[in-house]
Parts: structure tokens; sequence; C-alpha cells
């Protein structure tokens, strides 16, 4: 057997080794277009700030990772699928056949269409070569504009903070992170961000961005504002990586769509992560949740699959986010935003920046945002990936969310020992 | 063979002594807060549960790192973190289905049980049997794992 | 090292939180929590001060070993002076709020001053600020403790508090902390609602480290820990049956004090012990106890957590009293039970629910009530005095509702709040009060057992055991077996159990402990935590210090030696049945000798010299 897995993020490293894994003689080469070893863009955060160094941001620490398992690692582009002849074309001009193929191409910043963005100095912060430019830019005391405070241009605000820069943030949304935290959480994060001495601009969009004069760029705001800065990081949004699909007749919606085997409308090309639309565990619909944990569990699912596993079947990923921005640590799962005719529970205390809002679907949790909770946060994703009945627990969690544990440990009788459960 | 802990909230009596173990084991401090396993207190009902992580086979926490900070232990099947390499994402902290690996703020990496490498703490230092460290296919593991399979429903 | 070596300074007058370090040369002296406390509040008061005026101070305070893994090292205390006794008030409690003051790196609290309006003191870690209480006011103990952890979304939030029958003026109310342990004895809980100070939330995250040598520590305390399993009280008898274990024990030696203490053995007393605790009702066939619980480090667990029988006319239409919580210990099931002469488990259970739920000390209230029910049986009150309560001896309604009164300081609640000194000078019959320096009794009639005699009337805060528990050796054999009945080498006995327990006491660790242990067990465990060489010796001499430090508090209070005495019952009136039977207590027998042993002059005062050798 012959496996190819395009991209070499967490979704192709996973498929990659979990194939080797279950098939110790088939052909395993992985391909990724970035010239750094498999990395992970999670960490480029903590690489801005210098926390780790680049290996740390590397997925498989050793240089022969991939190669003591067997894993040929190319560094190139796939230009071309084959279907017919089960074959890609690399840019190289390299022609690979496969059995089974796995696209696993993540996605890629968008740039918002205004004018001005191709000036130097406006980076996206996706990539280690994004990261080397941003650090070697954003010093203590620059001025540095921050557009989008979605969940990835949250990421990096921690980073841009703390390194000390003077940082303005432009979020189009009345919020922020508007995907992943209700208003209450958004305004609270945003609260926060101000009080440690970050102006976050809300319900607002740059127009424009042109030369500046005492900086060298200017940004023109929707609220008519001129804001002169040194360094402009674009973080408006990310699409699937789909663009080379063209032509292949791979059905695609807003990413690559999948079936619950992780296979694309060819049988022997199934796709994973970023770039694949697969099903939302709450919703039961697909969608495009590019995060990794979702990665992760499609490339396991996938590489299964591909070896013929024909019983691993997706049951659906639930959506979930963690953030820490400037210490504020929040939180949400499934939907969050609650689902209609459902009962909810919240808990607020603006003053403390604490906040925990359960909402439910009959006896089952359903979704949860949490703000300044750290421990045991997962049962939230436990209790709704299994269904688990509350009983009489909803009832004591309505009348008090933070007895989750006891709520979690009580209906699940799990006390440790409930690994199985989510098989 | 693998050993597991064997947590039974019947016979434990919520002293801690768990607790401030593991903390100090790990820590080197007496600290509940920064223990790795945690008893909870129902109180309306008058039970406690000691409660840490299973050391699942899903391992769903390993699988959501993004660096390669979590890694199993060959000897003792402990899925562990790798302090130096955890850059403090949390992302298994949310991955986790049982809430058992938790952030731990002053550090800025995530902790949780590793089994102190074969000699769980928690384990010796309980004064009533609540915690013992036994053969993973010991019957008193299987019966609890049938017990928390039957409270969840087929989806 | 084991101390954090801070202490936080709180004036609520001026409304400011101020770290300041540990008085190291007091902590050699003194060690921690009881001992410590007591000097600085010596040092720091007039003691002449009036206990409810702004220039009385509370101090919680930890001791070396709280929040270590030694066994039972999860102990605080409150020390102010009191208003029940306008002695030195010294109230020790469990459950997990030392802990986490420790673990926050604090070892004392001193509140200091009255907050012009309701706060609590919100503690995490560093941070200290005080917050407005207005709207927690006039609310119980549960809901405050509920209210608080939601506000701050913490489960693992710890919090001390008073009750409302603390605001409303019960001299008896305690500081309740974790639902349902006490710092119960003496009124220190009168004392923080008089500063406007409702509650403290502690969550601590820093943990106790710098223990001195810890392997040694780990050596001593697991010893130690092995020494309370082995032991068939500490081992078996306490964690089975809890301290209610001493109920029949104690009924049957003829020292259990029985309708305010007119009688040495209560008829009833099989109907509330430990052994009734667990049988099964006909209701719903579940008995009384639910688990034993530990508090903070404990291996011991005596703790009770019980519920009421869902059919009892208590509960009726009240689901908040159905769910588990703080069951009898020994002295309230003695206090509600055999001295108001009730015998119903549930009643007592409820009346306890409520001293829990109020905060006020069940003792001190059930030995008011049971001198209320005398009042009223010899018609020194009546059904117009008590709004209608029927005081009979033996009446469980009249216990409840007496509670649920003292709880919201309402009608005749407000008398019963104010201990049975007072309530029974008011109705002309002081000599009922069985009370010494003002606060009631404990379970032990002196009568039966002639050392608790002199441990009453000498005992620095009012009658109490746990100054020195010389049950131990007069009825346990622990360490030594010595005749209950006579009064031979009492004062002897009794001085060493109190200078022994006061360094218990100062030490983080819990005295119940010492049914096992002795200093010899002890000592090892501070001195490996603890720098300054801490022997069994050394810890003794530091207990005799304390013990000098808190008479002397008294005396400079304007207590004198008439205050070491004994209500007239206990010297006049023989008990009438029981091993004791015809006996009376011989106070007059070992006061004297007590007094010489202790280098006290006739008077009970510390001579020079033994202020100058205990470097006072």
């Amino acid at each position: 057997m012959k496996h190819i897995v395009v991209g070499a993020g967490p979704a192709g490293v996973v498929a990659a080794e979990t194939l080797r894994k279950l098939q110790a003689s088939a052909d395993v080469t992985l391909i990724g277009d970035e010239p750094e070893a498999p990395y992970s863009r999670m960490a480029l955060p903590y690489y801005l700030v210098k926390q780790i160094a680049e290996e740390g941001t590397h997925l498989r620490k050793g240089a022969d990772h991939f190669a003591k398992h067997g894993i040929t690692v190319k560094q190139d582009r796939v230009s071309a699928i084959n279907r017919a002849q089960k074959q890609v074309s690399l840019a190289s001009g390299e022609v690979l056949a496969y059995d089974k193929l796995l696209l696993a191409t993540g996605s890629r910043p968008v740039a918002p269409p205004i004018p001005g963005m191709d000036l130097p100095g406006i980076f996206s912060c996706w990539t280690l070569a994004d990261a080397r430019n941003i650090a070697a830019r954003a010093k203590p005391g620059a001025k540095v504009l921050l557009m989008g405070a979605g969940f990835i241009g949250c990421i990096i605000l921690e980073a841009l903070a703390q390194s000390g820069a003077e940082l303005t943030v432009v979020e189009m949304e009345g919020r922020m992170v508007p995907r992943m935290m209700n208003d209450t959480a958004g305004n609270m994060i945003k609260d926060w961000c101000e009080s440690r001495g970050v102006k976050v601009h809300t319900s607002t969009r740059v127009t424009g961005i042109t030369k500046g004069t005492a900086h060298p760029l200017s940004a023109a705001l929707s609220t008519g504002q001129q804001l002169e800065v040194d360094l402009i990081v674009s973080a408006t949004g990310v699409r699937p990586n789909i663009g080379f699909l063209q032509g292949t007749g791979l059905e695609t919606g807003q990413g690559i769509l999948i079936n619950r085997h992780m296979q694309t409308n060819d049988p022997n090309i199934f796709a994973a992560g970023d770039v694949a639309e697969g099903r939302d565990f709450s919703t039961g619909e697909s969608s495009v949740q590019a995060i990794q944990p979702t990665a992760t569990e499609h490339a396991q699912l996938a590489a299964r699959n591909m070896v013929g596993q024909q019983g691993a079947i997706h049951r659906g990923s639930v959506n979930m986010n963690v953030l820490d921005t400037l210490g504020l640590i929040s939180s949400s799962f499934g939907l969050w935003m609650g689902k209609p005719g459902g009962d909810s529970a919240e808990l607020l205390n603006r003053d403390r920046f604490r906040y925990l809002n359960l909402q439910f679907d009959g006896e089952v949790l359903v979704g949860a945002t949490s703000l300044g909770m750290t421990q045991h946060v997962g049962v939230l994703r436990g209790l709704i990936q299994t269904k688990t009945r509350l009983g009489k627990w909803k009832d004591r969690l309505l009348e008090d969310p933070t007895r989750l544990m006891e709520a979690y440990l009580g209906s699940t009788q799990a006390v440790g020992f409930n690994a199985a459960l989510l098989k | 063979m693998l050993k597991a802990l064997q947590l039974e909230p019947e016979k434990c009596t919520g002293c801690l002594q768990c607790e401030m173990a593991c903390s100090y084991e790990n820590e080197a401090v007496f600290n509940p807060s920064k223990s790795r396993i945690k008893v909870f207190n129902f109180h309306d009902e008058g039970r406690f549960a000691p409660y840490t992580c299973s050391q699942c086979s899903e391992a769903w926490c390993m699988h959501a790192c993004p660096v390669e900070a979590i890694v199993i232990n060959q000897q003792t099947g402990a899925k562990e973190v790798i302090e130096d390499v955890c850059v403090g994402c949390k992302v298994c902290t949310i991955a986790c289905p049982f809430g058992t690996g938790n952030y731990n703020s002053d550090s800025g990496k995530v902790i949780k049980c590793d089994l102190c490498g074969g000699d769980p703490a928690c384990a010796t230092a309980c004064p009533t049997g609540a915690i013992t460290y036994v053969d993973a296919d010991h019957t008193g593991l299987a019966r609890m794992k049938a017990h928390a399979g039957q409270s969840i429903p087929k989806n | 090292m084991a101390w954090t070596r801070k202490i936080l300074r709180v004036n609520l007058t001026a409304g400011t939180c101020t770290p300041e370090p540990l008085n190291m040369e007091w902590a050699a002296l003194y060690l921690g929590q009881r001992g410590l406390a007591t000097k600085y509040l010596a040092e720091e008061i007039d003691p002449k001060v009036d206990a409810l005026s702004p220039g009385n101070k509370l101090i919680m305070a930890t001791g070396p070993l709280t929040g270590t893994m030694a066994s039972t090292g999860g102990r605080y205390s409150v020390i102010t002076k009191s208003p029940l006794t306008g002695a030195i008030a010294c109230s020790n409690s469990g459950g997990f709020i030392g802990n986490e003051m420790k673990m926050a790196g604090w070892d004392m609290i001193i509140f200091e001053g009255k907050s012009p309006k309701p706060v609590y003191l919100y503690l995490e870690n560093e941070h200290a600020e005080l917050c407005s209480a207005e709207h927690l006011w006039g609310k119980s103990v549960w809901e405050t403790d509920h209210l608080l952890h939601n506000a701050h979304q913490d489960p693992q939030l710890r919090i001390a508090c008073v009750g409302r029958s603390a605001e409303e003026g019960c001299l008896y109310a305690g500081v309740i902390n974790d639902i349902h342990r006490a710092a119960g004895r003496s009124g220190v809980g009168t004392v923080m609602a008089s500063k406007n100070l409702k509650a403290v939330a502690i969550r601590g995250t820093r943990g106790v480290g710098n223990v001195r040598d810890f392997k040694a520590f780990f050596k001593a305390t697991q010893a130690a820990k092995a020494v309370l399993a082995g032991n068939p009280v500490t081992g078996e008898g306490l964690p089975k049956l809890g301290t209610q274990v001493l109920m029949n024990v104690i009924n049957e030696v003829g020292a259990m004090p029985t309708r305010n203490m007119r009688e040495v053995q209560f008829e009833g007393a099989n109907r509330i012990s430990a052994e009734a605790m667990l049988v099964p009702r006909e209701s719903d066939g579940k008995p009384n106890l639910v688990t034993n619980a530990a508090c903070f480090g404990c291996t011991i667990a005596c703790g009770r957590i019980s519920t009421i029988d869902p059919k009892h006319y208590t509960i009726a239409n009240k689901p908040e009293y159905m769910g588990a919580n703080g069951g009898l210990e020994y002295e309230a099931a003695w206090a509600l039970g055999s001295d108001t002469g009730v015998d119903d488990l549930d009643a007592l259970t409820y009346a306890n629910f409520i001293c829990n739920e109020d905060g006020f000390d069940p003792i001190s209230f059930g030995a008011t009530v049971a001198a209320a029910m005398e009042l009223y049986e010899i018609g020194a009150i009546t059904k117009e005095t008590t709004g209608g309560i029927e005081m009979k001896f033996g009446s469980a309604e009249a216990l409840t509702r007496s509670a649920e009164l003292v709880a919201k300081g309402e009608g005749f609640g407000r008398e019963l709040a104010l201990g049975s000194k007072r309530l029974t000078e008011k109705y002309g019959h002081p000599d009922l009060s069985m009370t010494v320096k003002g606060q009631e009794f404990p379970a032990y009639d002196p009568r039966g057992i002639q050392g608790m005699g002199l441990t009453y009337a000498t005992s620095n805060r009012g009658a109490c055991h746990l100054r020195s528990y010389t049950v131990s050796s007069e009825i346990l054999g622990v360490p030594v077996k010595t005749d209950p009945l006579t009064t031979d080498g009492k004062p002897e006995l009794v001085k060493a159990f109190q200078d022994a327990t006061a360094a218990v006491d100062s030490s983080g660790l819990c005295v119940f402990t010492t049914f096992a242990w002795t200093l010899e067990d002890i000592a090892p465990q501070v001195d490996a935590a603890c720098e300054g060489g801490w022997s069994p010796e050394k810890m003794l001499e530091m207990g005799e210090r304390i013990w000098n430090l808190e008479r002397k508090f008294n005396m400079d209070a304007g207590l004198t030696a008439a205050d070491d005495t004994l209500p007239k019952r206990l010297l006049k009136d023989a008990a009438k049945t029981g091993p004791a039977k015809g006996k009376v207590n011989e106070l007059h027998k070992m006061l004297p000798h007590y007094y010489e042993i202790r280098g006290w002059t006739p008077e009970g005062v510390p001579t020079a010299e033994t202020v100058s050798r205990l470097r006072l």
C-alpha cells in the first residue's frame, strides 16, 4: 500500500504516524510545502515571546523522528491530482502514485479587501516565517495594530502585548472572539484587555492603509480615526486551502466535503483537519472547525479508514476552544450559544472576571462558556460528548453551576475509570 | 503487567492526605491546589470522591498536544507531561473529557498525574485504602469500569 | 521553617490590610496558633477592654504544622477577649480554613477596630481585600457560604463566617468554617460580628513549604500516623463512632451531667448515643449517620455526617435540612440531649444543624436551655417569659424551638442567647447556672470525674474540657489510669494536661490525637518542621508558659482566684446514682496544691519567680 499525506500540520503528521502504526509494511509519504520541520501554529505565540526556541514549535522532536518511523517527508507542493491514475504531481515535477491519498492542507489567512495591504510592515501571523518577521519588529514601545480579535488574533494579542509593544486591536464585530464567545464573555475579555493597557476597538474596521509620517504605516479606521503604527498584524480570518483542487472533481463547500469515513467523493481520497468540512458533533452538520483537537481526531479516523477499518465512523467533533488573553483564561464548548428551547445556567461576576454559562438540551449539557476557570474544565467536553443524562444534577447546576465536578462525578459515577466511554 | 490507580470513593473520608502527598512529590510543597489528584466533596450527600487521570488508552490529552509535550511512559503506561516542552496552550485541558489535566498558572504549564513513575505517593499516603495501586486487570477496576459504562446512553 | 513568617493585619476601622513579618522571637517562645496569638493579643490590647468594643482584637491563627501532611494538621484558632466570660478566648477549629490560610501564605490574621459597614475579607494569596458584606448581613452561615462561593465562582474557596445569632448579640456565637466546623466556644463569633466582619473567604495556592528537614518530617509524621491507626480509640472508636463513642461510657461511670446537672446519669443515653446513630430508621430505612468525615489532613476522621429522619416534625416542608450535614458530636449530643433531658435523636440533630446554620455553640446553648428548663420547673419563669414555650425537661419541641429563636435572635431566644449565667441571675437563681467564669460546662460531671472539677475551675477560658482532658487518664487510662473518684495526684495530672494541651493547641494539630499521642510523638513532628530544637520537654515548658500568659491576661482583665470555683450544686449536692453516688467534687482538696505546683501565690497569682522562669 502507498499512502500519501498532503500537508504537514498536526492532521498530516498524526495521520502519517497512525498509518505507520496500523500498517507496518505500507509506504507513507508526508508532503509539506514549508521549508521547516513540521511545526505547530498553536505554538507560534510562545515563540514570539521567546518562551520557546524554534524547535519548541516542532510537532515532533528529533531531526530523525520521521525517518525513524519510516515516514518519507518531502518539502514540495502538490500541483495536480490525477484521480484516474491515482497519482499526484508535485511542483518539483515529481509524480507519485498512491493507493490512498489524504488531503490535510490546512488553511491560510485571508487578507481583508482593503487598500494598502501590500505595504511592507503588514504581516499575518500564520507561518514560522511570519512569526520571525513579527518578532523582529514587535519591540518594546513599538506601535502595533492588530486587525481582528478572533481566536487567532487573540492568541497573538497575548504575545504582542507581552513583547512590550503598544498595542491597538481592531475588530469589526461587536465583541472580541465573536465566533467563540457570547456577548457577555466577549465583552468581558475586551474589558480585561483594556484594563491591561491594550486599546480595543470593536465594531470597527480598518478601511485602508497608507504610508505614515511619524511611523511607517497609517491605518484609517471606520470611526474616522487615523492610526500611525510601526507594524500591522492581520488576523482577519482563515480559509481552507482548496484552490489546488480546482478541476479535480472533488466536491468542496467551505472546505473539502467528507463523509463519516473521512472520505471525499473519491473513495481513495480522504481529508482531515482545517481543510476538511467534517461532521460537527453538536449540530450533526458538516463544518470547518479548524481546531487542534478536531484535526487530530480527523487524522486518526482518516488513517484508520485508509487502511480499511470500516468501523471507524466519525461521530462528529465537539467544537471547543481555550484562550489565554493576558492571563484571563476562557473556554467554550459545543453549542455555547445554546439550543432553542433549552435551559441555561449562568453565573456572572463582572468585577472579578468570572463567568460560567451552561447550555442544556433536556437533561443533557450541550454547550458551555467559561471565564477564569482553569481546573477540570475538560469535563465540559466530557459531559457534552457522552450526552450524559444529568438527572437531578441538572437542577442543581441550574441553581449553582459551580457544582460542575460534583455533577460530573455524580452523574457518570466515573471516578477515574470511565476511559472506555468515549470510544 | 501494568498497574493502575484504583479509587474507591466509598472508603474516602476527604482528608486530602493524597493531595498533600501528590503536591509534595511533584512541587516540593504541600499544596492541594497543585495536586494531580483531587478529592471532591458531595456535601449534601456526605460522599467524597478521589479523582485523577486514569491513563486512558485514548490519551486525548496526548493527541491534542500540538508540541508533543505529552508522552507515554513505557514502564508505567502513564501519559506524562514534559514540562520543558509544554508551552501552556491548554488545549489538552479542554480535550481531556475527564477534566484531569489542569493548567498551573504559576508555572504556565499543564499538570497531570504521572503515577509518580510507578510508586504513586497518593496511594502511599491514603490512610483508608481508598487509593491503591493495583494490577490493571484487578476485578475492582473492571467493576468500576462496568459501572461507569452503564450510566452512559449509547448514541 | 513551616511558618510562613507573615501576618496580615486588617484594620477594619480604616479599611486597610497590611502585611507584616511574624515576630520570630515570640514564635520561638510560643510556637504558633494558641500560644503565639495569645502573646500578640496580650501585647496589643488592654485586658480590661470591653470585649465587644472596637478596642478588642480578633486573631485567626494557624500553627506551624497547619497545612502540612502531619495527621490532623489543619487546625486554626480564633483568639480574642471573650464577651461571655471576660477572660481570654481561644477557640479551635478543624475543617479546611486553617490550611487554606497557610496555603495563601499567612500564619495569622489580626483584625482590629470596627468596620463602619458590614464587610468580608477576601484573601487570595497576597491579595487581601475588604469587600462589602451588606448583602450578607442577616444571612445564615449556610446562605453566606453559598453566596460567597457563587460570587467568586470558586468551589475551592474556603469560608469562615458568623451567622445571624452572632449579629444579634448571642454571647456564645462561634465562627463557623466549611459549613459545619466551628471555633465554637466563648463567643468568638460575637466579637467578629461586633466588628461588622461577616466572613473571611480564603483561597491559597502558594502552599506550605520549607519544612526544616523533610526526610525527618516524613518519617516522624508517618510513624505518628501509624500510632493513631493502631490505637483503639483513634484507629477504631473515633472513626467508627465519633466522639459519641463516649456517650454510653460516660453514662456508665456516672459522670453524664443530666437535667442541668441535677443528675449524673441519663436514662435516655442509649437513644442518643453513637450506637443509636447507626440504627436504621423506620421511615426510610437509613441510619442517622451517613459517613464519617475528616478535617484537613486528619487520618482519624471522627467527624459525623448525618441526616434527619425525613418524617421528623422538625423538618416537615423544610428541604434545606433534608440533606446530609454536620452531625452530632458527643458534646452537642450531651448538651442538647441529656442536659435538657431530651432523648429524641432527630430533634438533637436538627438543633445541631441550626447551631451550625446560624453559628452558635451547642454546649452553651444546650446548657442554657437546661437552666431555663429548671427555672421553668421551679416557677421562676413561665410561659409568659418564654413566649409560650413549655420549657419542660425532656421536651424536644422546647429545645428545637429555642434553637430557632436563638438562631435569629427572636423572642425568648434573645434571653437564652446571653447564656445561663445572665439568664439565671435575671430571674433570681444564679446558683442554677452551671458555669465557670460564665461559660457553660461540657459533658463530664466533676462529681464522677474529680480531676475534671479542677480542670473546669482553673480553665483559663471558663468551663471547658479541652483545656485539660483528664478524662483520658481517669476514665480511658491514657496515658495511665487514675481513679476518677479520688483527688489524689489530680493537681499534678491537671497541670500536666493543661501544659501539654496548650502546646498541642499551638502546633496546628488536633488535641484528639492525644488519645494516642503524647508529646513524645508530637515533638519530633514539630522539631522536623521547625527550627528551634523542639523536644517534648521544651514543648511542655512552652505549654506552661502559655498557661501562665493566659492566666496573667485574665488577672489583668480583673479575674481573681474567686473565679476558680464550681457551681454550688457540684460542690454540695452529691451524685444520686452510679459509681459516684454520694460524691461531690472536692475542689478544695485540689486547688491549693494546684496553685503551689503552678508556682502561684495562694491568691492564684503567678509569682515573680514563675514569671521570670517562664520568660513571660
